[in-house]
């Protein structure tokens, strides 16, 4: 069907689209990779010279880069741990019957839509606050003493307000791969007198193991450069135990204005997500009929 | 055949959903109650839930004293100006990836979601400094462009899959009945595919709308969308909540709404394709 005339038409509608992504791409990457063999600071523009790999050895070897990567897989683990461990239930409690089930699904859902601005103030102000916030009131309800987040545990607190923030994504994500399982594979189980634990053990959790990998994947990409949530709340503080990758690239760059230096770590930043992006690349491409 | 559910069972799987429902809510409930306490009130312990003194007056401070709707028409224009560029692009892109598409097309659209994974972080210097070169430094322009750029794939995807449902066959009739590619477009193609752009639009509109890397460090004060001027919130501590509250129901609440309308298609944009 495709005759020449349609393929002439179709390469030349393409073009504009795959242009400018290509440039978006490959622009910046080159400028940062540049940038990143100079000794080149905003403050001092003019002594800028070639230093090779230099700001490579010392964006690894700095103290701060480990603290930052250790604080980004931290929260991307913590955040990847509850959104699945807390989503697959919620799922499966979804596609239950449910009275109102709906309703239920706009509240389990609106958190996504929430910017990340609002979340993390909200967070921090209203709830979160050692005096007057509500999860200080709960604690003395029950007798127990209010848990100053932001001063005792502001890793632990930026983590549960991204990990509410993508909860909704891998509870929708999985309800949607629930509902498209089989139905009568799992009446035949029942009927052949398969326990409840054993029919979710043996046709729920290998139907689920495609989409908890999606979600995984997609998750990371999005967590391994958290920004807003840090930089309203923390600032990367109490010293840098909130700082992740993206925010100490952040300040080096237009805090300290050291390019050299925030344009090495902006590489390492950008070899940390292909590994991952890879992997997803690879699961969609399977997917993908064209 | 449906299946046997007892009573109770429904009745156990509703009152844990409402729960848990309830639970996940509770934080955007407990901003909009907020917003309507005075700032004494809401700062008051024990917190009061329904028993105070409701007032708008928060919602009146917020417009005067610091020009929310100057914010709340960035935000639009910024969201919606990419939005719609990216669309023009996209559309016949993916038209042409879905309609002709050839042996490269399924490496040209791989290629495309990988360009969305590269962090933003890592372009940050020099997104900056062109910024900085160009004059576009707090413009709106600028984030019209950028944000543009950074949600193409994710539209491109979208419309793509979109267009892969429309059947073929469809197409052939209206060109073995003689229609031109420009005929079978506006009246074959885009009354079907309508849905698809609808959906597309929305859900990139929001993504848009919620960004909040680029518009934080590219806008500070002129060009500075809704999320921009929320952060400007975190400076004072404590003695803003309430007026806090009134800034974020009024910057949330339309897109929350637009949110729910969404839902399905938020699926199938953010996974590409990859959960059906």
């Amino acid at each position: 069907m495709a005759t020449q005339q349609t393929q002439v038409l179709g390469r030349a509608l393409l073009t504009p689209a795959v242009a400018l992504l290509f440039i978006w791409m490959i622009v910046p990457l080159v400028m940062t990779i540049y940038f990143s063999t100079l000794h080149y600071s905003l403050l001092d523009a003019e002594a800028w010279r070639f230093v090779g790999l230099e700001n490579f050895r010392y964006f690894l070897t700095d103290p701060a880069f480990l603290t930052a990567l250790r604080n980004t897989l931290v929260l991307v683990g913590s955040v990847l741990a509850i959104t699945i461990l807390l989503g697959t239930p919620l799922a499966l409690l979804l596609d239950q019957q449910v009275v109102g089930r709906s309703i239920v699904r706009l509240m389990v859902i609106a958190p996504f839509f929430v910017m990340p601005t609002v979340s993390a103030l909200v967070w921090k102000n209203l709830l979160m606050h050692p005096v007057s916030g509500l999860f200080a009131w709960i604690a003395t309800l029950v007798g127990a003493t209010p848990i100053d987040w932001f001063n005792d545990a502001p890793l632990l607190a930026v983590i549960l307000i991204v990990a509410w923030q993508w909860l909704p994504f891998a509870t929708l994500i999985l309800l949607t791969a629930l509902q498209s399982q089989d139905e009568e594979q799992k009446e035949a189980a029942e009927m052949d007198g398969a326990s409840a634990l054993s029919t979710f053990i043996y046709l729920t959790l290998p139907h689920l193991a495609r989409p908890i990998t999606v979600v995984i994947l997609i998750e990371t990409i999005f967590l391994l450069t958290v920004f807003a949530e840090i930089f309203v709340t923390t600032g990367g503080g109490p010293g840098l135990q909130t700082t992740n990758i993206a925010f100490l690239i952040y300040s080096q760059a237009l805090i300290q204005y050291d390019v050299g230096n925030a344009s090495a770590g902006g590489l390492v930043a950008v070899v940390i997500a292909n590994i991952v992006a890879f992997f997803l690349v690879r699961i969609v491409g399977r997917n993908l009929e064209a | 055949m449906a299946r046997r559910v007892t009573a109770r069972r429904i009745w156990v799987s509703t009152a844990a959903a409402w729960l848990f429902g309830f639970l996940i809510f509770l934080p955007i409930l407990w901003m909009v109650l907020t917003s309507f306490k005075t700032e004494l009130e809401a700062f008051s312990m024990p917190p009061k839930f329904l028993l105070f003194h409701w007032t708008t007056e928060n919602y009146v401070t917020v417009q005067e004293r610091s020009d929310y709707l100057h914010h709340a028409v960035n935000s639009l224009l910024i969201a919606g100006g990419s939005t719609l560029i990216a669309m023009i692009i996209a559309i016949p892109a993916a038209w042409s990836m879905a309609f002709a598409p050839t042996q490269r097309t399924k490496d040209i659209l791989l290629w495309m979601l990988s360009t969305k994974m590269m962090p933003s972080v890592g372009v940050l210097v020099p997104i900056y400094l062109i910024f900085r070169d160009f004059g576009l430094l707090d413009r709106r322009a600028g984030l019209v462009m950028i944000l543009c750029l950074g949600n193409l794939p994710i539209v491109i995807w979208m419309l793509f899959t979109y267009f892969k449902e429309i059947p073929k066959d469809i197409l052939e009739a209206a060109r073995m009945d003689g229609a031109t590619i420009g005929r079978e477009l506006v009246y074959v193609l885009t009354p079907m595919a309508v849905p698809g752009l609808a959906s597309t639009l929305l859900l990139n509109f929001i993504l848009a709308w919620n960004e909040a890397f680029w518009t934080l460090n590219l806008s500070t004060s002129d060009a500075a969308p809704l999320t921009v001027f929320i952060a400007s919130y975190s400076s004072p501590e404590g003695l803003f909540w309430a007026k806090l509250s009134a800034a974020s129901t009024l910057a949330i609440a339309p897109i929350i709404i637009l949110g729910w309308f969404t839902q399905r298609q938020l699926v199938r944009g953010l996974t590409f394709g990859a959960v059906k």
